[in-house]
């Protein structure tokens, strides 16, 4: 039994947690819920000692009678591995991309336990077989480079449950990962708990994945837990606002508008690119990947189509098609009757019907901008009207961010704002077609549930049409009237967005479906 | 601020103050010579001393910090005015032709042994204090424009570029508005080393006699006619060189400490 008791941390006289107590129980898994900066992470280095220096901890966390705050850290060392051990968001930066998984693996049973190399490598297989890596097809002698995101996340398990640890702590381990793999990897989490015994505290931002399998949830806001029990008690009568607000977010659906039948605005037609695969040094022709293999689809006047597919399967590519970013191989793409050549050569007029937000909030600004003058880029292609300004102000205004947002920069807005300035630069110049590129995937699920009720607003008042693409199925069943599967560059099914979610016909959108996590309807109250 | 920061900030402060200076006011004038006062130690009325002229050591340290700083900074100059387009426009075509020769092309100049080839140049125009701008000039071309196409890749992957495609910009037009303003504080930092570089080159072309020309002070030169003397009045050897090292020092912490300051992954890590 673990136990954080009033753990408290300041930095600089500025609160950071404010008592926070949770109780992990062997063979059980505790969901830690909450919105970007509400303390989940900093839990968690508080309760393996892993603080960034400055920062300093008060009260105590209690491991079978034994307090861990305030002791030396080479004690701590001690305990961090064989006792508490933590898994990240991305495995990649997690592993060492210059030795063997195996020796990784075995390295910390070899300098630990004091094991002999050979009987370190052998455990080694023995753990690498339980995460689900076995022998014939992951020797220990693959590199990290060599796996996929889900396997390097099966190394780093492994490598965090080598030593048997009492309790593992999981730091949104899946957000990074395609919905069939996170539901892989949650089987697994689940499948070790029960076997190994340990307790396992399980951080995200999720709250259908901790639905499905935390026993106990705790709700984060701004340092403090608010509210924290079984889960399902939890979600079927929450007693704090913020947790029944968090609920309410995620059960939301805005409104669907459906569209009457109109002209076609965006036709794309069996368009293909393929892409050479690395520099080989070897004679003989480099092998390609074909990235979107022949692919047709349209998009009428008005109408919202979803884009679904998980990564690697082409729908970047296709979009950079799609925007004119790059050129295909074959195929055409007609934007309101004219074709779509890559580079300059497409005529402003027709570049200015279409727009385009990113999923990155924080990528997607120059740093040394102005929010007036972001918003007003791409008045680059229709000329600079003298009431720019205002047109600024009201594009904002549109997008809900009011004040005096426009002589600022970007580093001083929110995520969610960001992807709302975004949206005002995309609309500045009255696009008939938004590309929205995993617009709301990095947002959190309050400010995501906004920006959506925001997309069918703007897209009734301005007549849009949004090629909605994303990796979440429940997203685009908000959003959309159509829907495209896609998986290896290919569509492999298309059709309303209700029939496609309600009654799938490719098997590929049935694994989909079933792996997408949401919150189980006997936890609605 | 940190102490290398302000260490190299009153190094490089002194050296360029001197050089300022000496274009109003020296204590005495270095065309003058006074053989009956030469190579007298320093003193009152000579504070670093005289040389085999007699002329006025500090006078000359002064004067000659102006030739080399004037020297070092056309130079790096030259080099970011020519290097920073070409790397910006390697960086723009990342893979295409013009990346490829502009890449090869610097691959070339690096390939010789800078100092050597800029004593061929010299040696082939003539020695001149602008020829031995050019020659050190032309070395800083390729290391600006491999630390600009090195800093305007990761650029040209982020969203706010692909944002300014959407809205129909050019190359050109992208890489003057969003990518030269993102990595002006490389470019900086670069040009702060390159500086101290090219007054360690200044010095060495001089020394050869093929920098500046007399009557112009130079410190190479100084070191180079201080080197029969050293025995006899070791100041004349030890006065030049101790200008040039702490010059160039000054000079680097700078950059270090520029690069510190300037670079956010860095302050966090402190």
């Amino acid at each position: 039994m673990i136990e954080a008791r009033k753990l408290t941390v300041t930095h600089r006289e500025q609160v950071l947690l404010h008592r926070v107590s949770l109780k992990l129980t062997p063979g059980k898994i505790t969901g830690l819920v909450g919105e970007s900066g509400s303390g989940k992470s900093l839990t968690a280095l508080a309760m393996i000692g892993l603080l960034p220096p400055g920062m300093s901890v008060e009260g105590m966390i209690d491991m079978q009678g034994r307090n861990l705050v305030g002791l030396p850290e080479s004690v701590l060392a001690g305990i961090r591995g064989k006792r508490i051990s933590m898994i990240f968001q991305e495995p990649m930066t997690a592993l060492n991309p210059l030795m063997s998984i195996g020796e990784q693996v075995a390295e910390a049973l070899h300098l630990h336990e004091g094991l002999d190399h050979k009987t370190a490598l052998a455990r080694a297989r023995e753990r690498l077989d339980r995460v689900g890596l076995t022998a014939p097809r992951f020797p220990l002698s693959l590199y990290p480079h060599e796996l996929s995101g889900g396997q390097r996340q099966r190394v780093a398990i492994a490598l965090a449950i080598s030593r048997r640890p009492d309790l593992l702590i999981a730091d949104e381990p899946t957000t990074a990962l395609d919905v069939t793999t996170q539901a892989q990897i949650l089987d697994l989490l689940r499948g070790l708990v029960r076997d190994e015994g340990m307790a396992l505290l399980f951080i995200t931002h999720d709250l259908a994945v901790v639905a499905s399998l935390a026993d106990e949830v705790a709700v984060m806001q701004r340092g403090a837990i608010v509210e924290q029990g079984p889960t399902e008690p939890l979600f079927r009568a929450p007693q704090h606002s913020y947790t029944r607000d968090l609920l309410a977010a995620a059960r939301s659906m805005p409104r669907l508008i459906l569209s009457a039948p109109s002209p076609a605005l965006l036709e794309v037609e069996a368009v293909s690119r393929s892409y050479g695969l690395g520099r080989s040094r070897q004679t003989g022709p480099t092998p390609r990947i074909k990235a979107v293999d022949r692919v047709s689809l349209t998009i009428h006047e008005g109408e919202a189509v979803g884009l679904v597919g998980e990564s690697g399967c082409g729908k970047s590519t296709l979009t950079r098609l799609i925007l004119g970013l790059d050129m295909p191989e074959g195929g055409t793409i007609r934007l309101a009757g004219q074709n779509i050549r890559a580079g300059r050569k497409i005529p402003a007029a027709l570049r200015a019907r279409m727009q385009v937000v990113f999923q990155d909030p924080f990528g997607s600004f120059d740093p040394r901008w102005t929010v007036e003058r972001l918003v007003a880029e791409p008045f680059h292609l229709t000329g600079r009207p003298r009431d720019w300004r205002e047109r600024v102000a009201e594009a904002l205004y549109d997008v809900g961010i009011t004040g005096d947002a426009l002589r600022r920069h970007i580093h001083e807005f929110s995520g969610g704002q960001r992807q709302r300035i975004a949206l005002a630069r995309a609309l500045i110049i009255r696009p008939s077609l938004i590309v929205l590129d995993e617009a709301v995937s990095a947002l959190d699920l309050r400010v995501r549930t906004q920006v959506l009720e925001l997309l069918a607003r703007l897209r009734v008042r301005h007549k849009l049409s949004y090629l909605f693409i994303s990796h979440d199925l429940s997203v685009v069943r908000q959003v959309t009237d159509r829907v495209l599967i896609m998986r290896q560059g290919q569509i492999v099914e298309s059709g309303p967005t209700a029939r496609v979610m309600d009654a799938p016909e490719h098997s590929y959108t049935r694994e989909l479906l079933a792996a997408t996590l949401q919150i189980p309807d006997k936890y609605v109250g | 601020m940190r102490l290398s920061l302000f260490l190299g900030f009153l190094l490089a402060g002194l050296a360029l103050f001197a050089a300022g200076l000496s274009l109003i006011w020296t204590p005495y004038d270095v065309t003058q010579l006074a053989v009956t006062q030469k190579l007298r130690p320093p003193s009152a009325a000579h504070w670093l001393g005289t040389d085999h002229l007699g002329r006025d050591m500090f006078s000359m340290i002064m004067v000659g910090a102006r030739t080399s700083i004037a020297v070092a900074l056309v130079a790096v100059g030259i080099g970011m005015g020519i290097g920073v387009p070409l790397g910006l426009a390697a960086a723009a075509d990342r893979g295409g032709w013009l990346d490829e020769i502009i890449m090869r092309a610097n691959d070339l100049i690096f390939a010789f042994p800078s100092l050597v080839i800029a004593i061929l140049i010299t040696a082939a125009l003539g020695p001149s204090a602008v020829n031995a701008i050019i020659a050190i000039g032309i070395f800083n071309i390729p290391v600006f424009a491999r630390v600009t196409r090195g800093s305007a890749l990761p650029i040209w992957t982020l969203d706010y570029i692909r944002a300014a495609r959407v809205a129909g910009k050019g190359m050109a037009r992208i890489s003057l508005q969003h990518v030269l303003p993102n990595i002006a504080n490389v470019l900086i930092v670069q040009a702060t080393i390159q500086f101290s570089l090219g007054i360690l080159a200044e010095a060495g072309l001089s020394y050869v006699g093929l920098g500046a020309q007399p009557p112009t002070p130079s410190w190479g030169r100084m070191l180079a006619e201080a080197q029969t003397m050293a025995s006899l009045a070791p100041h004349v050897a030890i006065v030049p060189g101790l200008a040039i090292l702490l010059t160039v020092l000054g000079l680097n912490l700078l950059g270090d400490g520029l690069r510190d300051a300037l670079d956010p992954r860095l302050r966090g890590a402190r």
